[in-house]
């Protein structure tokens, strides 16, 4: 009996845990989060009382039924509340073998006294997903900026609304669904910026973008979105972002300018706009702590993103570990499903049918689609144009541009220490890639691209590389692991993908 | 006065709101059981509750888990992050702070 562990629930995984299941093995689901979901099936929790959580969600019903069938199926042990820390080798030597031993807290999130546990399997599928990807600019630190992702997660997780009067800026589609979140909260939406012009969105999605769109399953929704905004007469604006945010103590107003191509500013085009909230986003970053613990090689984008390197059927480099969703590109929740339920299907062992031939050209579509998403909606290599010398940009530390800029000619290493960089209590995860890509515009060191990130899975520096995974307490650390509890025997059964 | 929450009369969800009492530093906060510890912090049109280094407020930024910019004490164990914490009647929230007299700020 093949045992699949799959972590993240999110579209990705929940997908990757059905078919397992479809296909015979012993599945256990793990979940930082009290249920599944994800980021695209968020919700507020059974104890808000919400009659209709359907409301909200598009594809909530088909959701609901995968999470009831995985949940109550007796091969399936679910552990919410549970976060991984750290993925270790199984044996003294790292054995080319078996996938990585799966390390896991269970309780109150970032608690003392959680449970410490050691998963094995057979196979492991990575589904962590992404988070936004923000690039700062002068004030992004006040309270009352934030990510368009946590404005999303706020509406539909807690039912609050970030503020009355608020501007969404950024780059991609998802710029959409959160404008349109904040107008059924009640906001007051003042403009949309996409800062990507008009020529370069229409060749980035190619001809008939529609045909892409529609593989993908992602057109009707964002159509829905398109029609909210116009309803609501928000001005949606090409080629125009937020390069400043000001105030005394929160975020009071914001300064947008036109961008050039390349990002860079159009002299004199500056206009500011009155708000409480200011919503930013420029695309996904993948979560690939995991991935780089499991040793699992990444690629890189001709823009310079990383991603987990996967072949067509979403297996890493390393043997028995597959990736899914966000973290081999950004394509949205039907892609991330798509993608789940072939890497779960094979994990599994599940034989080749004309139904994994379905799922392998689903999966080929989603990768088409992210190309043409990336291509539409790339950072402009100018955006370092909208930085002052005391422009903070490891939120963390607070270190500033200048004194990044001072350090570009140093040993990465070596400047991390004297600037503090990513030293902070995020370590690096929010300003990681931006000061990689500054360093990069700086002084690269002869002979390297100065990034200094593993390609071969290597244990080099790397930005994603934290042998401590999610925050673990010392006293939860130095207590004796609790012996993992064995799951229900097996009925052998093999359903459909 | 926002952040805010959605007002249940107004709410296509159809919630019936149980109400959740914290104290932050000391003083009571009402928000609806099932909210985060942020979420409560800002349907009450709190925006900050962290300090930096240079004094600075920062309050939710990715919430989602990942910033660390949420940070709060709860219960007296610290730095948990209030985007991700389940708000429990009676929590007590202490605000943390990073400037450099505390002494022993939040990392
Ligand atoms: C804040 C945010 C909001 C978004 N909202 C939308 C939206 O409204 N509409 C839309 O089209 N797209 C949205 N997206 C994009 C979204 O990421 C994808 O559309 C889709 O959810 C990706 O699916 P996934 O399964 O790959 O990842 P996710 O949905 O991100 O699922 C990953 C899951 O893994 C869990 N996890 C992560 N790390 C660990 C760990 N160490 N241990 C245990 N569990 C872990 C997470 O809790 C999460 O549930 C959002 C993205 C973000 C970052
Ligand atoms: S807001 Fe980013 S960790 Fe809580």
């Amino acid at each position: 009996m093949t045992r699949v562990v799959v972590i993240g629930a999110g579209p990705a995984g929940l997908s990757a845990a059905a078919t397992a299941l479809g296909a015979g093995a012993q599945v256990t689901l793990i979940e930082a989060a009290e249920q599944p979901g994800g980021q695209y099936h968020r919700a507020p929790v059974a104890e808000f009382g919400v009659a209709r959580r359907e409301a909200l969600q598009h594809g909530w019903r088909d959701f609901a039924a995968r999470r009831d069938h995985v949940l109550s199926h007796p091969r399936c042990r679910f552990l919410p509340e549970t976060t991984v820390w750290a993925l270790e080798d199984p044996g003294a030597t790292p054995a080319r073998g078996g996938p990585p031993l799966v390390h896991v807290l269970t309780g109150q999130a970032d608690g003392a006294d959680r449970r410490r546990r050691v998963i094995e399997s057979d196979a492991l599928v990575l589904a962590v997903g992404a988070h936004d990807t923000m690039l700062p600019f002068p004030g992004w630190e006040l309270p009352g900026v934030v990510t368009a992702g946590a404005a999303q997660a706020l509406v539909k997780g807690e039912r609050v609304a970030i503020g009355d009067r608020v501007v969404v800026a950024g780059t991609g589609p998802f710029l959409l669904p959160v404008a349109a979140a904040l107008l059924g909260a009640g906001s007051t939406v003042r403009q949309v910026l996409e800062a990507n012009r008009p020529g370069r969105i229409a060749a980035g999605w190619g001809a008939r973008p529609w045909q892409l769109a529609g593989q993908a399953g992602k057109l009707p929704e964002l159509a829905e979105y398109a029609a909210t905004l116009a309803r609501h007469r928000v001005p949606v604006l090409l080629g125009r972002t937020v390069v400043e945010a000001r105030g005394d103590g929160r975020v009071e107003e914001v300064v947008t300018a036109r961008l050039r191509a390349d990002w860079s500013v159009v002299p004199g085009s500056e206009r500011t706009v009155a708000v409480d909230a200011a919503c930013v986003g420029h695309g996904f970053t993948p979560q690939l702590e995991l991935p780089v613990a499991a040793g699992c090689a990444l690629r890189t984008e001709p823009d310079g993103r990383r991603f987990v390197a996967v072949d067509t059927d979403l297996r890493t480099s390393r043997p028995g570990v597959y990736a899914v969703g966000e973290l081999t590109g950004i394509a949205g929740a039907p892609a991330a499903r798509a993608e789940g339920a072939l890497a779960g299907w094979l994990a599994a062992g599940g034989p080749d049918r004309p139904a994994v031939r379905a799922l392998r050209r689903q999966v080929a579509a989603g990768r088409r689609f992210a190309t043409r998403l990336a291509a539409a909606h790339p950072i402009g290599p100018a955006w370092p144009d909208w930085l002052r010398d005391d422009t903070v940009v490891c939120r963390c530390e607070e270190v500033c541009y200048g004194a990044l800029r001072a350090a570009a000619g140093q040993d990465p290493r070596v400047s991390k220490l004297g600037t503090r960089a990513g030293m902070g209590p995020c370590q690096g995860r929010i300003c990681g890639p931006t000061v990689a890509a500054l360093r990069a515009l700086g002084a690269p060191p002869p002979g390297s691209d100065g990034l200094d990130r593993p390609d071969d899975g290597a244990r080099r520096a790397s930005p994603y590389h934290r042998p401590i995974a999610q925050p673990i307490r010392l006293g939860e650390l130095a207590a004796s692991t609790a012996p993992d509890v064995a799951p229900p025997q097996p009925v052998p059964d093999k359903e459909n993908p | 006065m926002t952040p805010r929450l959605i007002r249940p009369d107004d709410d296509v969800l159809d919630r019936d709101d149980r109400p959740v009492t914290i104290t932050v530093d000391g003083t009571p906060v009402t928000g609806v059981a099932g909210q985060s510890i942020a979420g409560v912090l800002l349907a009450a049109a709190r925006t900050a509750w962290r300090y930096g280094h240079a004094g600075a407020g920062r309050g939710v930024f990715c919430g989602i888990g990942v910033c660390f910019d949420c940070l709060v004490t709860v219960n007296g164990v610290p730095d948990v992050r209030a985007c991700r914490r389940r708000a429990r009647d009676g929590d007590a929230v202490t605000t943390q702070t990073r400037l450099p007299a505390d002494g022993d700020g939040d990392r």
